[in-house]
């Protein structure tokens, strides 16, 4: 197994919007709260956020309203400027980059998908679509051709020569993603993609999404205010609080072991059976080695259920996608995940 | 009244405290009218100290502008550049013997072509409205007028367009330039029209040109703001999606921000071309020919029949270009399902290609289609006249009596009141009024605006002008006010009258002039009831507007209380609109401020009058400070009203 190459590092990053906040940041002592930041007139809408994000992942990053998440992502992609710390893509400073080279690692390795969509109104879908494309100087047919294709990939194919407003939410936000994927970038941001859509368009849209990362395997950091939906899409998920991020795990650490009482109460009404996978409740195996059929490492606990209670094994080996064995799962420790720890 | 008006208990003290210097204030300004005749001289007028010679310091920056920067030449070769584009214009529109010598169009492709905007902007009635404007115009004879006036729109709103959206594109860019920007936009918008005209002469000189240059420079600034208004509008995620897709700078302007502003941006062009339409009929007094210039003339000479069938020329070209000009800006883009051949798609250029030539080949067999003489028009002045003439001679005894019961016993009084008060007094009672409204600063803004008139040395002029204008207003608040109580009865009575007064308020200002010398002859009385009609319009539009804004749950709340229409009306609907009926209480202030001085050749003794004279003397310094005095009493009521109107919004929850 070759070792994750990272594709986006972040490193103390800090956002503060105020009045020659840099300043305020050199001067900044110890590690205040977002409160004490705020009765000095600034508001902290990133807090030292360090992470790493790794080629084909999907990092979901989660919080309420005012957490700084969308703040973090423009800031990932420089439409915000940083008060403090670097963003490296591919290992460049972004910081450092100017205005030119920002704008050429945008055309060609960024694409981004936006809450209330961001269409230009006066452009058809096909133009639309198109638009990312006739910025890099591509001329009219090739960029056509490729719109066409994307356009086809999102599942709106025949729809080109509509307007944004002809459209339904679900249909604009495809426009949307379109346009992000039209130059085929390597990293792909989305803020909030599925908020504005009513709940059965949003499902069907978390598929649709699916699907495509399936395909396609891009590096994506995804803002989402929704925890179902983190738990649904994440490879990782970060929870940002007060524009710190408060624990960054996957989806099944989450949920077993939240670092901080506020984690906690996120997961306290989700279901957990749904959520952990076999892999999550793995264990390397020393010594024993577990007898019987290995249970393949992406199955939730709620899946498996019915095996559960009936199997008799009190090790049960677990298996990833190759078949090979990379652990035991006891089988007691499931059962509590299913039913509850007995108190 | 004012404590138990404020319920909110923490608002109390302080809004105590504030009548109590306002109540302070009135009482000395009571004190100093009722004391008058005790008062030294400095008191009752300026003293000569006060009033400085801004006339003077205007006219040597004017010099110096002209002679020693020899900006005289820069503007000269911009005005060769307009006259020659003009020239051009004239040709095609009514055949001017100039460049290229091909015109002129016969007057059926022009109809023509209006009725194919029309009908691809909106539909058959608009396509009816276009066509019909230019039919009218030529089968009254009056061709020529008309395509005079138009050349001069089709030069000018271009131009003013263009230095709109670069100005406001800048002053959207940088926040600096906005700061600068604001408060000369509001006293550009707030200056009369003839102060334009001033410098201009001073500068161009007279003649089409010098009015086609008015005409760009005093249509600029809406364009700017609606500029500014539309850029600032655009959502941040589109902006932000700009960058995303790697547009440069310029590509992000060009391509997303200003289409995606697209809307307000063709309201400024509206409003860009209505107000060339106003100020080009204006422009006739700096000898600009055309509509204008002959509306002045007949309606000088009395000639009411000939004035009318102009009024209604202007009035069709007013509303025909501000549908058309809206329809543009609303209208929306729409597709064409797959497979749509080049002819479907783009039917209207079809159209339009296929009547123009049955046009031109037309008028080749028929010359009637081609251009129609002045002897072959079929002028109705002669009967309206006589149908003027009976209805005048019907109601004589009461606009006799009218104009005698006004005249002897509110307009004289009222003036004679007016200029009775020391000027202390009266900025006293402004500074009482302003920190009533918004504590010490407004009470300086107040003092501020009405000192400066003072020092302006035109104090009796200035007063005159107070005069008319509160007297039309109030007038216009008493009818209006009702009729946009009655008008928002139900909602398709609202509609209904708010595109009355929508159509009333496209026709410029001069237009009402035609009605009120036709009852009253030229007198004081024609000048206030032309102000009140012109005033009247906001206000009976905003308080309707205002009626039907507020909240249906506020009213089905009232409902269910057990409220009785009037009482809902009162407690509930008035209240809240009230905010909103304060707006058009602004803009009628501004709207008779216009009309006052607009009115001055039908004989006033205002500022307006000194403006006229200003004008034909070419008395930049002079007419300026005329200009800012009346721009001055525009910002002060201005700024009365917006503070009281946020202030109200605020306590109400509506901000």
């Amino acid at each position: 197994m070759t070792t994750p190459e990272t594709v986006i590092s972040c490193s103390n990053v800090w956002k503060l919007f105020g009045e020659k906040a840099e300043n305020y940041l050199a001067g900044m002592t110890g590690n205040p709260t977002f409160d004490e930041i705020r009765q000095a007139g600034y508001i902290a809408a990133v807090r030292d956020v360090s992470v790493d994000i790794t080629r084909g992942e999907m990092l979901v990053i989660m919080g309420l309203s005012g957490s700084g998440k969308s703040t973090f992502v423009r800031c990932l992609s420089r439409l915000l400027d940083i008060t403090g710390g670097t963003v490296k893509v591919e290992g460049q400073d972004i910081g450092a980059l100017d205005e030119k080279e920002l704008i050429d690692l945008r055309r060609n390795k960024m694409g981004m998908v936006f809450q209330s969509f961001g269409l230009l109104p006066h452009r058809n879908v096909l133009d639309n679509v198109a638009f990312p494309l006739e910025m890099r100087g591509q001329d009219r047919h090739t960029r056509r051709a490729r719109a066409l294709e994307v356009i086809e990939l999102v599942g709106l194919g025949g729809r080109e020569e509509y307007f944004p407003r002809e459209l339904s939410g679900g249909q604009q936000q495809r426009v949307g993603i379109a346009r992000s994927l039209a130059i085929e970038p390597d990293i792909w941001f989305l803020d909030e993609p599925f908020s504005a859509l009513d709940p059965l368009i949003r499902r069907e849209m978390q598929d649709e999404f699916l699907r495509l990362q399936e395909m396609l395997g891009k590096t994506i950091v995804f803002i989402t205010h929704d925890f179902d939906e983190a738990l649904r899409l994440a490879d990782r998920i970060a929870i940002m609080k007060d524009g710190a991020v408060e624990q960054c795990d996957t989806p099944d650490k989450i949920v077993l072991e939240p670092a901080t009482e506020y984690v906690r109460k996120f997961t306290e009404d989700i279901n957990k059976a749904r959520v952990v996978h076999a892999r999550g409740l793995a264990r390397p195996i020393n010594g024993i080695a577990p007898t019987g059929e290995p249970i393949a490492g992406h199955t939730t606990i709620q899946e498996m259920g019915r095996l559960l209670v009936n199997d008799t094994r009190d090790l049960m080996p677990v298996s990833d996608k190759n078949g090979k064995v990379i652990g035991a799962m006891a089988r007691q420790e499931a059962l509590d995940v299913l039913f509850g720890a007995p108190a | 009244m004012t404590t138990a008006l404020t319920n909110n208990p923490q608002a109390r003290l302080p809004a105590l405290s504030k009548t109590r210097v306002a109540q302070g204030l009135l009482g000395f300004a009571v004190l100093l009218v009722l004391t008058k005749t005790l008062l030294p001289a400095g008191l009752v007028r300026p003293p000569e100290w006060l009033v400085w010679p801004f006339a003077d310091w205007i006219n040597a920056l004017f010099n110096f502008l002209r002679d020693d920067l020899g900006l005289m030449h820069v503007t000269r070769a911009f005005a060769e550049g307009v006259e020659w584009l003009l020239d051009v214009t004239a040709n095609l529109l009514y055949g001017r013997n100039r460049w290229p010598y091909l015109g002129p169009i016969p007057w059926s492709v022009i109809a023509v072509t209006a009725g194919v905007v029309g009908y691809a902007l909106q539909g058959w009635r608009l396509a009816l409205l276009s066509a019909g404007t230019f039919v009218w115009i030529v089968v009254m004879g009056q061709w020529t007028w008309s395509m005079e006036t138009l050349s001069v729109i089709v030069v000018a709103a271009p131009f003013s367009i263009l230095f709109g959206l670069m100005i406001g594109v800048l002053g959207w860019k940088s926040p600096r330039f906005e700061k600068i920007l604001n408060p000369i936009l509001n006293i550009a918008q707030s200056l009369p029209h003839f102060a334009y005209m001033i410098p201009v002469v001073v500068f161009i000189g007279v003649g089409p040109k010098a009015g086609a240059i008015v005409t760009i420079i005093f249509s600029v600034p809406p364009m700017i703001r609606m500029t500014l208004l539309g850029l600032k509008k655009v959502s941040p995620e589109v902006v932000e999606s700009g960058h995303m897709c790697g547009a440069t700078r310029w590509q992000l302007l060009h391509s997303v921000q200003i289409p995606t502003a697209r809307t307000d941006i063709l309201v400024g062009v509206n409003q860009v071309i209505m107000q060339c339409l106003a100020m080009v009929v204006l422009a006739s007094f700096i000898g600009m020919p055309g509509l204008g210039q002959k509306l002045l003339q007949l309606l000088q000479a009395l000639k009411i029949g000939r004035s009318v069938e102009i009024g209604i020329t202007i009035v069709l070209l007013a509303v025909m270009l501000d549908r058309c000009t809206k329809a543009w800006a609303v209208r929306q883009p729409e597709h064409f399902e797959k497979g749509t051949s080049w002819v479907v798609s783009n039917k209207f250029l079809v159209i339009w290609a296929v009547l123009v030539a049955v046009a031109f080949a037309l008028a080749q067999v028929f010359p009637m289609l081609d251009q129609v003489k002045r002897s072959q028009a079929l002028s109705m002045a002669k009967p309206i006249d006589a149908v003027v003439d009976w209805f005048i001679v019907l109601i004589d005894p009461v606009t006799q009596w009218l104009r005698w019961f006004l005249i002897t016993w509110i307009l004289i009084p009222m003036r004679d009141a007016y200029l009775y008060l020391p000027f202390s007094a009266v900025l006293a009672l402004l500074a009482a009024i302003g920190w009533a409204i918004g504590g010490l600063r407004s009470a300086l803004v107040c003092l501020g605006f009405f000192g400066l008139i003072a020092m302006s040395g035109w104090w009796d002029r200035a007063m005159i002008t107070v005069y008319m204008v509160s007297f039309s207003v109030l007038l216009a608040l008493l009818v209006g006010f009702p009729m946009g109580i009655w008008g928002a009865r139900n909602e398709k009575r609202a509609v209904k009258v708010l595109l009355i007064c929508d159509t009333l308020q496209t026709f410029p200002s001069f237009i009402y002039l035609i009605p009120v010398v036709m009852l009253f002859g030229v007198n004081d009385v024609a000048v206030v009831s032309a102000v009140f009609l012109f005033a009247a319009v906001p206000l009976v539009r905003y308080t309707i507007e205002g009626l039907r804004g507020v909240p249906e749950a506020l009213i089905e709340a009232a409902n269910m209380s057990g409220a009785t229409q009037r009482q809902t009306l009162w407690n509930v609907r008035l209240p809240m609109a009230l905010p909103t009926i304060m707006v058009g209480v602004n803009q009628s202030v501004m709207f008779s401020l216009f009309m006052v001085i607009i009115a001055a050749f039908i004989g006033t003794q205002d500022l307006g009058q000194e403006m006229q004279r200003a004008l034909s003397s070419t008395d930049v310094g002079k007419g300026l400070v005329l200009g800012f005095a009346v721009a001055f009493m525009g910002l002060m009521v201005d700024h009365l009203v917006t503070r009281w109107a946020s202030g109200r919004r605020q306590a109400l929850g509506l901000a």
